[in-house]
Order: C-alpha cells, then sequence, then structure tokens
C-alpha cells in the first residue's frame, strides 16, 4: 500500500529496461454517496489496465462502485519533516470547533 | 399472489430459504440445487441437453484457464485470469446443475462420472493454453461468441436459463473487454508480441465454425435457446472492428470439422478429464 | 494465504539494545538526522505510527524490506503448493474455493510488494531477487502437497499459524505494513475455515479418506510450528523487531498460542496430533509441545528441501516467459502516449 510514495520508488528509470509497468494509487469509492478512499497501489501498464487491474485486486469482495487511478509520481504531497510548521497552525484555535462554545450548552436545536 | 412465472422458487416450497430465480437475482449454484431437489427447477430434455453444451463449454475453459494461476505473465494477471477462470466456473456449475436436475445427477456427477463422449463441448473450449497470446485469442473468440449468446439468452422462454444467462452476460461482458484490451496491446506492442498474437488467431481461428452451427436441438428447442447461427454476423462484426483497430487480418483460415456437440473431440479432451477426473474417480462415491 | 515468515537465520542488522539508534556505528550524524532519530523515537514511544517519507533509522527500513519482501515473496510461492490441485479438485465446489484462495495469495503477495515499494525498493528488484534465489521465503512452501488433505492441513494448519502471526501485524509501526496486513486478515478468514472443512469432510468419509487427512496432518505439523521461526533464545531479529513495535509477540509466544488452538480444534476433525507431548501447562499457563527437528528446518531454509529448486524454477520461468508479455504492454503504452502527444500539438497548432 503505496502512500504518497518516495519518488525512488515510483519514478521508473528509462534505462531500466522497457518493460517495467509504473506504480499506480488506486481509491475506491465503497458506496454511493462516499469518498473515494486510498485503498492501495498496483503495477500496470497504463491507465486502462490500471483500472481493470484495481478492478480485479482490490474489489473482488463487492468493495466498491467506482475507481479511480492516478500515477503514482502524479501526486505531491506534503513534506513530512516540515509537518511541525505545515500542520502547526490549526494548533491551538480551538475556536473553529463546536465544543469550544460551553456557555449555550443545553440549549435546543443550537 | 399470483407466482411470477420467472419465480421458479415461488411454485414450490414457499419457505424462507426458497430461492428467487429471476433474472435479478445474482443466482448461485447451490441456488439451483435447492430449487431442483424442491422439484422446481426440472427442465425438459431439451434444454437439459442444451444446458449441458454451455456447462461444457465453460466448464473445459475453466479448467484450462485455472493452469495459469501462479503462471501468469504479471501477478496482475493471475489476478486477473483467475476472476475469469472462476466466472466461466461459476457459469459451468449453474448449467450443469440445472441440466442435472432432468436427470437426478449432480453438478459433480455430471463433471467428474461421464466420459469423454458424453461431454458436449466445442473444440475451441478444448484447444490448449498455448502462450499467453494462444490463451487470449481463445478468449477473444470466447467472450464475443458468448456475450451475444447470452444475452439473447436472457430472453429465454426457459426461466432458469434465462436467470443463469442474466448473471453470466455481465461477467462475460468484462471478459469481452479484458480480451479487447490484450488484443489491443499485444498486436500493437513490440514486433515479437504481434507475430505471437497473429499466430495465436491463426491457432484458434479454425474452432470458430463449430460455434455457430445449428443442428436439431437447437431447431428443436426454439424460444427456449439461441440459434447459434443467429449470432454470427455480430460475432464477424464486433470480432472484425477490434482486428481491424489492432491492424490485424482476420484469419483466412478454412474451418475445422467439429462435433463436439455429438461427444466427437479434439484430441485434447481426454487429456483434460483425466487429470480433472483422477481424483474423484479414485474414491467413487466419496464425498469432498 | 498468508504466510508469515520467519525472521529466521538472518544476521542481526544490529545491536537489539537500543531502540533503532544504532547506526552504522561509523558513521556522524547529521542534524537533520539527529532531528529525525528524535522523531522516530517519539513515535515508536507514543505506539503510533511511521508513515513512507517520514525519516527512519536505515536498519528499520532494511529490516521492513527484509521482512515485508519475504512475507511477499512467500504468498506468491505458497500459491504453487495449492495450485498444484486446482485442476484436480475433487469436486467443483472445491475447485472454485481453491481457485479463490490461491488468487487471493496473489492479491495478497501484491499488498506486501506495494507496502515494501514504499521504502524505495522497486517490485521488480525484489522479484529478480527471489528469482535468482537470493531472497528468502517460507521454508514451509518448500514440502510438496501430495494429496488433496495437503490442501486442508495448509488451509488449517499452515494458513492457521500465519493468521497467528499477521494479526497482531495489522498493528506493526510501519503504517502500510499494517494496513496491507489488515486488508490480508479480512480476506484471510475463509482461508483457514475452508482448509479445516476439507480435513473435517475428510475425517468423517471413507476410512482411505481418513487416513489421507491423518497422514496430512502429520506431515504438516511440524513444519507449521516451525513457521513461527527459532525458539526466542536463537531467534536474533526478534527483539528488535520487538522494539520497534513491528513484531508484537515472541516467536514461542505465538507458536504456543497456536498449538492450543490445533489441540482443541484437532478434537473437532477426530484426528490426532503426532505429538503425546502436546500439554497445557497449568504453571506457567502455556501450552507446550515436543521437541521440534530444527536441524532440518534449516537444512530446507539452505535450500536444500523436498521442493526448493522446482518452486523457484516455476517463479523464474513464469516470470521469465512473461517478459515478452510486460515489454509488449509498455511499448503500446509508449506508443498510445507518443501519438497522444503528436494529436495534441496538431490541435494546438
Amino acid at each position: 500500500m503505496t502512500e504518497a510514495t518516495s519518488p525512488e520508488s515510483t519514478t521508473p528509470d528509462p534505462a531500466e529496461g522497457a518493460h517495467r509497468w509504473p506504480l499506480w494509487e488506486v481509491f475506491v469509492r465503497s458506496s454511493r454517496g462516499l469518498s473515494h478512499v486510498h485503498a492501495g497501489s498496483l503495477h500496470a501498464p497504463d491507465a486502462a489496465m490500471a483500472l481493470r487491474n484495481a478492478r480485479d485486486l482490490y474489489t473482488r469482495r463487492n468493495e466498491g462502485v467506482s475507481i479511480w487511478v492516478v500515477p503514482s509520481d502524479a501526486i505531491a504531497a506534503s513534506d513530512p519533516d516540515s509537518k511541525g510548521s505545515f500542520f502547526e497552525s490549526p494548533q491551538g484555535k480551538d475556536y473553529r470547533h463546536a465544543t469550544y462554545y460551553t456557555k449555550s450548552e443545553g440549549v435546543k436545536h443550537l | 399472489m399470483t407466482p411470477d412465472p420467472h419465480d421458479v422458487g415461488a411454485l414450490g416450497d414457499s419457505s424462507a430459504s426458497a430461492t428467487r430465480i429471476t433474472p435479478g437475482f445474482a443466482l448461485r449454484p447451490e441456488d439451483i440445487a435447492l430449487a431442483a431437489e424442491q422439484g422446481t427447477a426440472k427442465p425438459s430434455e431439451d434444454v437439459a441437453e442444451y444446458a449441458l453444451r454451455l456447462g461444457d463449454d465453460a466448464l473445459i475453459l475453466a479448467q484450462r484457464l485455472g493452469h495459469w494461476i501462479s503462471r501468469a505473465p504479471e501477478l496482475e494477471e493471475d489476478v486477473a485470469l483467475g476472476n475469469i477462470a472462476l466466472d466461466q466456473l461459476g457459469h459451468a456449475r449453474s448449467f450443469l446443475t440445472y441440466a442435472g436436475a432432468a436427470w437426478g445427477k449432480s453438478e459433480d456427477d455430471l463433471a467428474y462420472f461421464r466420459r469423454e463422449g458424453e461431454f458436449r463441448s466445442a473444440h475451441l473450449f478444448e484447444q490448449p493454453n498455448g502462450d499467453f497470446a494462444a490463451t487470449i485469442a481463445r478468449q477473444f473468440i470466447v467472450a464475443n461468441y458468448q456475450f451475444p449468446l447470452y444475452r439473447e439468452l436472457v430472453k429465454s422462454s426457459d426461466p432458469m436459463l434465462s436467470a443463469i444467462a442474466a448473471k453470466a452476460v455481465k461477467e462475460v461482458d468484462y471478459h469481452l473487454d479484458h480480451s479487447t484490451q490484450w488484443v489491443l496491446r499485444l498486436a500493437g506492442g513490440t514486433d515479437e508480441s504481434r507475430r505471437r498474437m497473429e499466430a495465436g488467431l491463426n491457432l484458434m481461428w479454425p474452432f470458430v465454425g463449430e460455434l455457430f452451427e445449428d443442428d436439431a436441438l437447437t431447431a428443436r428447442i426454439g424460444d427456449a435457446g439461441v440459434v447459434p447461427s443467429s449470432l454470427k454476423e455480430e460475432f464477424d462484426r464486433t470480432t472484425g472492428a477490434i482486428l481491424a483497430e489492432a491492424e490485424l487480418d482476420v484469419p483466412g483460415h478454412p474451418m475445422a470439422t467439429g462435433g463436439g456437440r455429438r461427444g466427437n473431440h479434439s484430441e485434447h479432451l481426454g487429456l483434460v478429464l483425466a487429470e480433472m477426473q483422477v481424483l474423484a474417480r479414485e474414491f467413487p462415491g466419496a464425498s469432498w | 494465504m498468508a504466510r508469515n515468515v520467519q525472521p529466521a537465520g538472518q544476521p542481526a542488522p544490529q545491536n537489539p539494545a537500543s531502540n533503532g539508534t544504532a547506526q552504522a556505528p561509523a558513521v556522524v550524524l547529521s542534524p537533520e538526522d539527529i532531528a529525525g532519530q528524535e522523531n522516530f523515537d517519539a513515535i515508536i514511544a507514543k505506539d503510533s505510527r511511521v508513515e513512507p517519507k517520514d525519516w527512519m533509522p536505515e536498519a528499520y527500513r532494511r529490516s521492513l524490506v527484509r521482512q515485508i519482501s519475504q512475507h511477499a515473496h512467500s504468498e506468491i510461492i505458497g500459491m504453487q503448493p495449492e495450485a498444484n490441485w486446482i485442476t484436480r479438485a475433487p469436486s467443483l465446489k472445491r475447485k472454485s474455493i481453491l481457485m479463490a484462495k490461491v488468487q487471493d495469495e496473489a492479491g495478497h503477495g501484491l499488498y506486501l510488494y506495494s507496502a515494501a515499494e514504499t521504502l524505495g525498493t522497486t517490485r521488480d528488484d525484489m522479484m529478480d531477487a527471489l528469482v535468482a534465489g537470493k531472497a528468502r521465503y517460507s521454508s514451509i512452501f518448500n514440502y510438496p502437497t501430495v494429496t488433496w488433505a495437503d490442501m486442508g492441513a495448509i488451509g488449517w494448519m499452515v494458513d492457521g499459524a500465519a493468521i497467528c502471526n499477521q494479526v497482531p501485524l495489522c498493528r506493526a509501526s510501519y503504517g502500510p505494513y499494517g494496513r496491507a496486513m489488515v486488508r490480508v486478515c479480512k480476506e484471510e478468514s475463509f482461508h483457514q475455515r475452508q482448509g479445516f472443512e476439507i480435513l473435517l469432510e475428510l475425517a468423517n468419509g471413507t476410512p482411505e479418506q481418513r487416513e489421507m487427512a491423518q497422514n496430512a496432518v502429520n506431515r504438516w505439523y511440524a513444519p507449521s510450528l516451525m513457521m513461527f521461526g527459532p525458539p526466542d533464545d536463537n531467534s536474533p531479529n526478534s527483539k528488535q523487531s520487538m522494539a520497534w513495535n513491528i513484531k508484537r509477540f515472541s516467536n514461542d509466544e505465538l507458536r504456543s498460542r497456536f498449538v492450543g488452538m490445533l489441540a482443541e480444534q484437532v478434537k473437532v476433525l477426530g484426528l490426532t496430533l503426532p505429538d503425546d507431548e502436546v500439554r497445557f501447562n497449568e504453571d506457567t499457563k502455556k501450552w507446550e509441545h515436543g521437541p521440534l527437528d530444527w536441524a532440518e528446518f534449516k537444512e530446507v531454509l539452505a535450500g536444500r528441501g523436498p521442493c526448493n529448486a522446482q518452486r523457484l524454477e516455476r517463479r523464474r520461468s513464469a516470470h521469465e516467459d512473461g517478459a515478452w508479455v510486460r515489454e509488449a504492454a509498455a511499448a503500446y503504452a509508449a506508443k498510445q502516449a507518443a501519438k497522444q502527444s503528436t494529436n495534441a500539438q496538431k490541435a494546438a497548432a
């Protein structure tokens, strides 16, 4: 199950021979009304085959009604090393959450 | 309440477990066996013989495809061919269970304890896997034949055949897509893959003719079945279009003499059956 | 199915006492490495999860690649002993089940290769190492499946042992591995049951069938116990794996639990285990079993089992025979992409 992958695992090296199939990330919608969720990854020569392989690999037990495939190297990911600053801002801003507002507790339909 | 004529289960035991055999129901072989046991699914002799043909085609193909699992060109393809084999085996079990209901035989009685001459498979399904291109060529022909066949069989006057076909046609639709994708890729890939694709088609094409031959049974069966020759034009059109897109010629070979529907088989079937039946025949009457 | 790999026989990559701090000794750590190590240690201490782009100690990465790829190889090689019976399955129902099971194993191998790929190693490299005989997989698949009852024994005992190993791995500290294992465990739930039911049917069948079942249980018992890896006092990687929250229980602990399950379940089958020393020790509250032949285990691991060469050859030939297909599909994709970009240029012009 590949996450937003490290570049070295996703970029096929052209010098390595023509038979390498690139890596694709698979997202499956388990039922109507829900988001597509990352299910895992697989290898396929192109998008058409990636979709079909995803169908065979990730929906053998009725897991899905819709599939997306995305070339792994097309995914831009946030840098885990800058995690602190990237995700710091929301910390401490409790007023964005309903639970911050305690005085109105018990008032109906609020 | 008036019983739905397409709801075979409703005609018999009205217990909660009564199976709803309708085209919308994802039919399982166990459901058909239950209906047969309850006496609500009893095909006529002709319908049974017709179901036997379709069942044997699917069974022998599943047996062939099963051999690929753990040997496919890529792991993803092990899974894909496995799915197709499982679909075909499912169709086989449904058709054979239904056919057997006419003679008080189970799917396993029919699969494991008939002799070669009693099988009704067409020669195409018996052909060895060959390389991946040969297997794809066989799949390509099979899917382009089975898809219109099952689509038409959904309209069968026999509710059980209709229900089995309704489940099967959706699955075969995918087989059609799978084989098409591979014909295009092998034909348009490398020189070697193109050469192999052409060789595979040449190998399998002589067995196309038998699939579309009418005989006394298909004439007698009327609205319950599908007249094979009525599917030929569509087959020529759909295969022709894909082969044209792949820039491949339709092989011009003369058609081989078939005879599978009368029990005259290729040299290959005996070996397929020897392997398939060996264990069951070693312990006749045993339960597994 | 689920085949877990014993962390056996491999040299310990580093000093097991420290919590991942043991980089190659001569390396001077950069400030980034020091910060990364602190962050990593904090993740492990909180029992949180390490994700692919996080900094991680090289030894942790190497150890995971080794374990996950061995696990994936085991799934793939493990297809063969069961695929051996697909064409001869004695009923169409059993044929369907077996086909679905072997197919699941290919799927599980794929999930695991994907997890390993997030660590920066490609599936091609892992596959090349496997077919070159340089990678390990679970030794048990080097034993032959000589009767239909082996399908039952593999499902019940081999998959059973694998499940014991795998359930705790769902909580492995490396996120992608844990998630792959969740998926594997979910799908695997039918594998052990179908095996048990094969044996149950045989045990209640004709005398010959019953004998076939007992014989299979006799042959697969010891190898399935050895799937948990060497005894704890002789398992070089276990301690470090546990310190990293990859492994959650020791080899002997898992083996003892497994023996306890077998001892109860075999009664339902009406068969016996080929080991009269199986008993529950009231003092330690643990199940015990008779001695295992670790010399044989090492022989098979070293490549001298009954089917090592055959299994590898089959994987190698499938891989090599498929090369032209993989090349064709890649060439077709390249041609289509080129055609599309030409068309796009024409449209733009």
